[in-house]
């Protein structure tokens, strides 16, 4: 992971599993969408206006005190498995890495910052994406951070903005804050006792959405779910977190009772759900990612309701970044086809479990479950 | 709470029609939800913008716009943004004004904005103004928040801005 080393933490304390609620909240994401005057968006830019929008934000971000320090990465000089990489760390998107288009666009950039949990986004669909991403439940912290780069910013750089429809965007639907809060949440419970539907499109109705692990268009794949405002004009920064930050609580508390009614009521399947997902992650030879992300779900259950006694929520978000294609492919320092791949991660969690994430059998919580007859 | 059409199920789905300018709202069950063609299934939540777009031309609100309407700034034609569902600079917002604030009001249900106020690098007296309206109002939060460290942070930058008028 050499190459990783400049970048600040290498990127990868979100999921350090600290926090509010880190057993069900992954993380939580804070970004404004920003664009300069005088030049196209993203989409319609020309080569010679993102070299220019480039140069501007390089110019003011050695002017701000929160980006002085940072790591400004040009993804056109960086190789693509490590653009990947960036990819499964979360801290690029799809579209700045210019998939299907043959490659980034010039100009695509990210700056890490190397005080705070900030990153700026340069030349994706918008000029700049000003972003905080934090490990567990901590909303209105990450607004703080985001507001405060946003401002010192937003006096080095003319922002495009209109006295009615506020601050202005490539896409319509960010217009006004431009803001766009998310927070990446685990809920097997309710998917097993089947009211995640309910829960769902109780969000509809109260402004906010719901995605997959990769953000837009990507698919729920091992019960994590990525809730955020659907809106962004019409109310305030700080109404729209705190609103998201309300529902989240009570989706954690229907959660936290799903949880309650599995334990009571299908105490011995979900254990058994648990310890074989357990099993086949500890002895498994061979996990296509989906499968992994699958036992995943189950083992995060059990670590959370301390069924699996000494495995750290830690432990397993690391698991889930690491056996990531880009991320094998880099430990192993050469291309993976498919089932090669399967092999590799297979073997990492193995010894993931086997140094941190080892279970005695039978477990601590035997006797407060006493075996039934 | 029971449903409006049937009077027996269980109502699950909450429908607010706006018809010229007349607000009603249904409390639907899910049979009879689906009767009516509205989807209750979760993946019906995110609608695309461009399909949002297509049907923005069916409507007969008079805010179709001519597709001929070209962005002096970027090029960009109304037909070009109903397309792809992206505008093409800054400029396209005064150039498209009238047809946004339509589309504006339906995906947001709102087409002022209220939160920060940008200040440019050179302000107006105006712009200082309502800047400064936009951090009383933050102050007033983070001390009823007791956020006191973002509240002496706000009342610096308060005083700082407040000389210049």
């Amino acid at each position: 992971m050499d190459e990783l080393t400049p970048i600040p933490d290498h990127g990868l304390s979100w999921l350090e599993a600290s926090g509010d609620h880190a057993d069900i909240v992954l993380s939580t994401r804070v970004r404004v969408a920003r664009n300069i005057q005088g030049y196209a968006f993203g989409p319609r830019a020309r080569v010679n206006d993102r070299e220019a929008v480039l140069k501007r934000f390089r110019d003011s971000a050695a002017r701000t005190d929160g980006l002085r320090d940072g790591s400004l990465l040009e993804l056109s000089e960086l190789d693509s498995r490590f653009r990947h990489v960036l990819l499964e760390r979360r801290l690029l998107t799809r579209e700045l890495l210019g998939e299907g288009d043959g490659g980034p666009a010039r100009g695509a950039a990210v700056l890490l910052s190397g005080r705070d949990p900030l990153s700026v986004l340069v030349n994706e669909e918008d000029h700049l994406r000003i972003q905080s991403l934090v490990s567990g439940l901590r909303l209105s912290e990450a607004w703080s951070f985001v507001d405060r780069l946003d401002e010192e910013l937003g006096q080095e750089l003319p922002f495009a903005y209109h006295h009615e429809f506020g601050y202005l965007t490539s896409c319509p639907t960010n217009v006004g804050t431009g803001l766009r809060a998310s927070v990446f949440m685990h809920l097997p419970g309710l998917v097993l006792t089947k009211e995640i539907g309910r829960v769902l499109q109780g969000l509809g109705q109260v402004g906010l959405t719901f995605r997959g692990l990769y953000g837009e268009g990507s698919e729920v794949v091992g019960n994590f779910f990525q809730v955020s405002n659907q809106t962004t004009l019409g109310q305030t920064e700080e109404d729209l977190v705190d609103h998201l930050d309300k529902v989240v609580r009570q989706v954690i508390e229907y959660e936290s009772k799903a949880r309650q009614v599995l334990l009571r009521d299908a105490r011995a399947v979900t254990e058994d759900k648990i310890w074989r997902a357990y099993g086949l992650l500890r002895y498994a030879r061979s996990l296509s990612f989906e499968e992994l992300m699958n036992l995943l779900s189950g083992v995060r259950l059990g670590a959370s309701l301390k069924l699996l006694p000494g495995l750290r929520v830690y432990t397993l978000n690391k698991i889930m970044i690491f056996t990531q294609p880009a991320h094998l492919e880099q430990a192993a320092g050469r291309d993976l086809p498919p089932a090669e791949n399967d092999v590799h991660r297979a073997s990492y969690v193995r010894s993931v479990l086997a140094s941190e994430g080892d279970v005695p059998p039978k477990g601590v919580g035997g006797d407060e479950f006493p075996e039934r007859a | 709470m029971v449903c409006d059409n049937c009077g027996s199920g269980d109502a699950v789905v909450h429908l607010t029609q706006i018809v010229n300018n007349e607000m009603s709202t249904y409390h639907l069950c899910e049979k009879c939800a689906a009767a009516k063609g509205l989807e209750t299934s979760p993946e019906s939540v995110n609608i695309p913008l461009t399909d949002f777009l297509a049907q923005m031309g069916q409507t007969p609100s008079g805010e179709e716009g001519d597709p001929e309407v070209t962005c002096d700034f970027c090029g960009l034609t109304f037909a070009d943004f109903r397309e792809t569902g992206r505008l093409g600079c800054p400029h396209c917002y005064a150039t498209f004004e009238t047809q946004l604030r339509g589309l504006l009001r339906r995906i947001h249900g709102a087409t002022q904005h209220v939160g920060k106020v940008y200040l440019p690098p050179d302000p107006s007296a105006n712009e200082m103004e309502k800047r400064l309206e936009g951090l009383r109002r933050k102050l007033q939060r983070a001390v009823d928040a007791e956020d006191f460290e973002r509240a002496a942070e706000l009342r610096d930058k308060i005083r700082d801005l407040e000389p210049a008028r």
